[in-house]
C-alpha cells in the first residue's frame, strides 16, 4: 500500500503542467491504479504464504497443472477417474476453461521467456493481475459514459472495493477472478459499439463475450442484460442504427461462439436463459424495418404502411413467442437451469434443491454485508443514478439498468454481490466526479469573481445548487475518520481536469451551478474525508477480513499467534501413508482438496453434479456405524475423513454441516428423517440429543476419544459438553488425527470372517480369556 | 374496401418509387441480404423435412446465413449516404470492418461445423 500512497502525490505535482500532459497523467494514474489493485490483494501472501485458497481454487489449480503438463488436447479429452468414484468426471466437457487456459497461457509465456515460475505461483497471482485489468476496463467503460474524470474515479474505487477483493485476493484462484474483468470489458465494448456504431468494436465485443462465456456461468447475466437494454432503448424511442450494429452481430456471433465452449454447447440455443436475446433480436429487426420504411415514405403514407407493418410484425412476433413458449413448456424445468430458477424465484432453491441452498454463499445477504462489501458506495449510488439522468444517454441508461438488475441479483445471493460491485463503483465514480466538478467549478468561479469583480451571479444559485449542498451535507454525517492523503491527491487531480474543461463550457452553465465559496471548500473537504473513510475500510477488509486462505488458520490469543495447519497435515499423511488407489470418503466440501493435495480418489467433490451420489455419502454419515460401513464398503472406500473443530473452536466443521448431510441424504433416501436428529426442533449434540444423533457415524467419528482430551468432552464450538462420551468403534478404526484434532481419518475395518471361522475363533478365545467368554454367553452355538 | 386497395396500391407504388431512388451499391447489398435470408429459409425448410440430426451443422448453416445477412445490413447502414450518423466513416473502413467480422464469423462456423 505504501507505494501507491506516496506516488500519486508526485503525479499530482507533475499535473500542474496542464493540458499537454493530460493524457500522460491519465495513463500514469491508471498505471498506479493498476499497481494499487494488484498490491492491495497481496495481504494474503504477506500474512500467510503464497498458497492456493479454499476449495474450488484447488480444483482449478489441479486442472491447470494437468493442462501445463499434458497440453491442450489432452485437457479437452480429460476423463478424471480420481473423483466421483466409481463414476468419474469428464473434466474437459464440464468445466469453464477460461481461467485455466488464461493461467496456462501465462505460465507458458513466462516459461518460454525463461522465467522459471511454478504453476502454483502463476495461479496465485492470476487474480490480482486480472483485478488490475478489471479496474482499467472500468475506466474505459465509465469514460464512455461520463468522461475521463469519472472513469479515473470509478477505476480507483473499483481497484479496492471490498466485495471484489473478497473474490480476488492472491491465491483465490477462482473463475470470478477473470470473469469480472471479462464482464466489465464486454460491457465496455458494447457501450463503445453503441457510441461509435463500428462493426470492428462489435466483433471485439463478441470475442470478449466469448471469453466471458469461457470463464464463468455468469455470462447469462450479460446475454440477458444487453437485450434488456436494447429493449429499453427501443421502448423509450432511442432506437438508432448504432443500436442495431451493437446488438444484432453480437447475438449471432456470440451465440455461435458460446456454442463452441463444450460446457455450454447447444445450451446456447436450447435453454431459456438465452431466449430473451433471440426475442429481442427479432423485435429489433421489426423496429429496424419500421424505421427504414419511415425514412422512405411521406408521413401520410407512413401511417398507412404502419398498420400493415405492425400487423405483420406482431403476427410474426406472436408466432415466434408461441413456438418458444411451446418449446419451453415441454421441458420439465421450463427450460431454466436450477441455478437460474433460484435467481428468479428466491425461494426455489430452498424448496427443491437443498444442494444449492446448502452453500453459504448462495444465501440471501444481510444488510451489514452490503455495508461491509460496498461501504460508502451504497450512499453514493443514488447520486450517481441522478447524474446518469442528466443528461440521459444510451451509455448512462445502460449503467442505470446494470445497477438495478445487479442490486436485485445481489439481494438473492450473497456471491452475486460481486456483480453489483462494478456497477456500484461506476455509479459512485460518476457521482463523486460530478460533485467535484460542481464544487471546483464554483470555487473557480467565485475566485475569478473576486479578481474580476464582474457582474455577480450569487443570486442565481438555483435549486440545483441547493440540492447539491444538501447532498454534500448528507455525506458529512457518514464520515468521521481522519482523511488520508491518497484520495485527496487523486481528487486534486480531478479538480485539475475539471478546471481544464471549464473554459470550454458556456458561461451560462457556470452561473447556474455556482455555490458559495466556503460551502464548496467544505464540501470538497468532506468528500475527501468520505474517500478516506472508504480507503481505510477497504484496506482493513483486504488485510483482516478477506485474506485468510482457510487452508491455514491462525488465531491470536494472549500467548501469541497460533497457526493451525491441520488440513495440509492430514492431506500429507494421506498421500504418504495410503495406497495410490485408495478411496477416501468425506463430505463434498473436502473433495477438491483431497484430490489436489493428497492425490487420492474421492467419492464426491465440490462439483455437485450428481445429487444421488452426494446423498449416498450423506446417508452414510447419518447412519449408524454398521449401515454406514456397508454403504462405504459397497463404494470401495478405504478411509473416511471428517473435519472436527470442537477442540480448537473451528466453527465450519462437519458437525455444523451435518444437518445438510441429513437433508440431502433424506431427499433421496427417505429412511433418513431430519426430525430424528433434532430435539424439539433444535440441533444439539449434548446430553439432550436424540439417540439417532448420538449413534450416527458422524457423531462417532468426530467425538471418538474426545473425552480423553480434557476429561469432560467439552465442545468449544457448540459450547457444551457432548452427550455420549465413552464409546467404542466397531467397524472403523482411527488411523490418524492431526495436531489440533481438526481432521480425523478413519480406516474401514476389514470384513469379518465368515460364520464358521468366527465360531472357531470364538471357541479358541473362550479358552484363553474369561471376559470374552462371558461376553459371548448369549451365543446359541455354545 | 376499394379505398383500402387503392391505399395499398398507392403505398406499393410510392415504396417502389422511393426504393428506385436508392443508389446501386445499396441495391446490390439488398439483393445479397435477400439471397442469404432465402438460403436460410431453404435450410430451415430442409430441416423441417429431413430433421435436425447433426444439429451443429444445421445451426452453423442457418446462423451463417443469418449472420452474413445481419452483417450486410450493418454494412448497408454504414455506407448509406442518407444516414447522418455515419458521415465520418469512410466506406472503405466500413467494408474492412465488414470483412473482418465475416472472417471471424466464418472461422467460428468452420470450427462449429464439426
Amino acid at each position: 500500500m505504501a507505494e501507491p500512497v506516496v506516488s500519486p502525490a508526485a503525479a499530482g505535482g507533475g499535473g500542474r503542467l496542464r493540458n499537454a500532459f493530460g493524457g500522460v497523467l491519465c495513463a500514469f494514474t491508471l498505471l498506479l491504479i493498476g499497481v494499487l489493485a494488484f498490491s492491495i490483494r497481496l495481504f494474503s501472501v504477506i500474512k500467510y504464504e503464497s498458497v492456493i485458497h479454499e476449495f474450488d481454487p484447488y480444483f482449478n489449480f489441479r486442472v491447470t497443472q494437468f493442462l501445463s503438463k499434458n497440453g491442450i488436447y489432452e485437457f479437452w479429452n480429460w476423463f478424471d477417474d480420481r473423483t466421483w468414484y466409481p463414476l468419474g468426471r469428464v473434466i474437459g466437457g464440464t468445466v469453464y476453461p477460461g481461467l485455466t487456459l488464461t493461467a496456462g497461457t501465462i505460465w507458458w509465456l513466462v516459461n518460454s521467456l525463461n522465467i522459471p515460475l511454478s504453476v502454483e505461483t502463476v495461479c496465485v497471482f492470476t487474480a490480482p493481475i486480472f483485478s488490475a485489468n478489471a479496474s482499467w476496463a472500468t475506466y474505459l467503460l465509465t469514460k464512455e459514459a461520463k468522461g475521463t474524470g469519472a472513469g479515473l474515479m470509478a477505476a480507483a474505487i473499483l481497484a479496492m472495493v471490498p466485495s471484489y477483493i473478497s473474490r480476488s485476493v492472491a491465491g483465490s484462484y477462482d473463475n470470478e477472478a477473470v470473469a469480472i474483468f471479462a464482464l466489465i470489458f464486454t460491457f465496455y465494448l458494447y457501450v463503445k459499439t453503441l457510441n461509435t456504431g463500428s462493426l470492428f468494436y462489435a466483433t471485439l465485443n463478441a470475442l470478449s463475450y466469448f471469453y466471458m462465456v469461457c470463464s464463468w456461468g455468469g455470462y447469462t447475466f450479460i446475454i440477458n442484460l444487453i437485450p434488456m437494454h436494447v429493449l429499453l432503448c427501443i421502448v423509450t424511442g432511442r432506437y438508432s442504427s448504432r443500436l442495431y450494429i451493437a446488438y444484432a452481430p453480437l447475438v449471432i456471433l456470440g451465440t455461435l461462439l458460446a456454442a463452441l465452449v463444450p460446457v455450454v454447447g447447444f445450451n446456447a440455443v436450447m435453454t431459456s436463459e438465452h431466449f430473451a436475446s433471440f426475442l429481442v433480436f427479432i423485435i429489433l429487426h421489426v423496429v429496424a424495418l419500421v424505421y427504414y420504411i419511415k425514412g422512405l415514405l411521406t408521413p401520410r403514407l407512413f401511417k398507412v404502411a404502419m398498420t400493415l407493418v405492425i400487423s405483420v410484425g406482431l403476427a410474426v412476433c406472436f408466432a415466434v413467442v408461441a413456438i418458444l413458449v411451446a418449446v419451453v413448456a415441454s421441458s420439465p424445468t421450463k427450460g431454466w437451469s436450477g441455478r437460474s430458477l433460484s435467481l428468479l424465484d428466491p425461494t426455489y432453491a430452498s424448496k427443491y434443491i437443498p444442494i444449492i441452498a446448502s452453500v453459504s454463499e448462495h444465501q440471501p445477504p444481510t444488510w451489514p454485508s452490503y455495508f461491509m462489501d460496498i461501504n460508502v458506495l451504497a450512499f453514493l449510488i443514488p447520486a450517481g443514478i441522478i447524474s446518469c439522468f442528466l443528461p440521459l444517454s444510451d451509455a448512462s441508461s445502460f449503467m442505470v439498468l446494470y445497477l438495478v438488475t445487479a442490486v436485485y441479483f445481489s439481494g438473492v445471493m450473497v456471491r452475486l454481490m460481486l456483480v453489483l460491485a462494478p456497477a456500484a463503483c461506476i455509479l459512485s465514480g460518476i457521482a463523486l466526479s460530478e460533485v467535484f466538478g460542481v464544487l471546483t467549478r464554483s470555487i473557480k468561479f467565485q475566485l475569478s469573481k473576486l479578481f474580476d469583480d464582474s457582474p455577480a451571479a450569487s443570486g442565481e444559485s438555483s435549486p440545483e445548487s441547493s440540492t447539491n449542498s444538501n447532498k454534500s451535507e448528507n455525506r458529512n454525517e457518514k464520515s468521521e475518520t481522519a482523511p488520508k492523503e491518497r484520495p485527496s491527491k487523486k481528487n486534486r487531480k480531478k479538480e485539475k481536469e475539471v478546471a481544464e474543461s471549464v473554459p470550454v463550457r458556456p458561461r451560462k452553465e457556470k452561473r447556474l451551478l455556482a455555490l458559495p465559496f466556503e460551502l464548496s471548500v467544505m464540501g470538497i473537504l468532506l468528500l475527501i474525508v468520505l474517500g478516506g473513510f472508504y480507503v481505510v475500510h477497504c484496506v482493513w477488509a483486504a488485510a483482516e477480513a478477506y485474506s485468510a486462505p482457510s487452508i491455514v488458520l491462525t488465531s491470536r490469543s494472549r500467548d501469541g499467534l497460533h497457526v493451525f495447519d491441520d488440513f495440509r497435515e492430514a492431506y500429507a499423511w494421506l498421500s504418504h501413508n495410503t495406497d495410490v488407489d485408495d478411496k477416501v470418503a468425506s463430505w463434498w466440501d473436502y473433495g477438491y482438496q483431497t484430490t489436489a493435495m493428497a492425490n487420492r480418489t474421492v467419492i464426491v467433490d465440490n462439483n455437485t453434479w450428481n445429487n444421488t451420489h452426494i446423498a449416498t455419502v450423506g446417508t452414510a454419515m447419518s447412519s449408524p456405524e454398521k449401515a454406514a460401513w456397508e454403504i462405504f464398503n459397497s463404494l470401495d472406500v478405504k478411509y473416511v475423513l471428517v473435519v472436527f473443530g470442537g477442540l480448537v473452536g473451528y466453527p465450519s466443521d462437519d458437525i455444523n454441516k451435518f444437518l445438510w448431510m441429513v437433508r440431502i441424504g433424506g431427499g433421496v433416501f427417505p429412511h433418513i428423517k431430519e426430525p430424528d436428529y433434532l430435539r424439539d426442533g433444535q440441533y444439539r449434540v449434548d446430553a439432550q440429543a436424540t439417540p439417532t444423533m448420538l449413534n450416527c457415524l458422524m457423531y462417532k467419528l468426530c467425538y471418538y476419544r474426545f473425552v480423553e482430551t480434557d476429561g469432560k468432552g467439552f465442545d468449544r464450538v457448540r459450547g457444551y459438553e457432548i452427550g455420549k462420551k465413552h464409546f467404542k468403534l466397531t467397524h472403523f478404526e482411527e488411523v490418524f488425527t492431526t495436531h489440533h484434532w481438526m481432521v480425523r481419518i478413519y480406516k474401514l475395518k476389514p470384513q469379518k470372517n465368515r460364520v464358521r471361522g468366527k465360531l472357531k475363533k470364538a471357541k479358541s478365545s473362550a479358552k484363553t480369556s474369561s471376559t470374552l467368554a462371558a461376553g459371548r454367553k448369549k451365543n446359541p452355538w455354545q | 374496401m376499394p379505398r383500402a386497395t387503392s391505399d395499398a396500391r398507392l403505398l406499393i407504388q410510392s415504396l417502389s418509387k422511393a426504393y428506385a431512388a436508392t443508389p446501386t451499391n445499396l441495391k446490390i447489398i439488398d439483393m445479397y441480404v435477400v439471397f442469404t435470408v432465402a438460403t436460410a429459409l431453404i435450410q430451415v425448410a430442409y430441416m423441417g423435412l429431413v430433421g435436425s440430426f447433426p444439429f451443429n451443422s444445421f445451426l452453423s448453416g442457418v446462423l451463417s446465413c443469418i449472420g452474413t445477412a445481419v452483417l450486410a445490413v450493418c454494412l448497408r447502414i454504414q455506407v448509406n449516404k442518407d444516414n447522418k450518423e455515419f458521415k465520418d466513416l469512410p466506406p472503405e473502413r466500413a467494408f474492412a470492418d465488414f470483412v473482418l467480422c465475416n472472417l471471424v464469423l466464418h472461422l467460428v462456423i468452420m470450427n462449429f461445423l464439426g
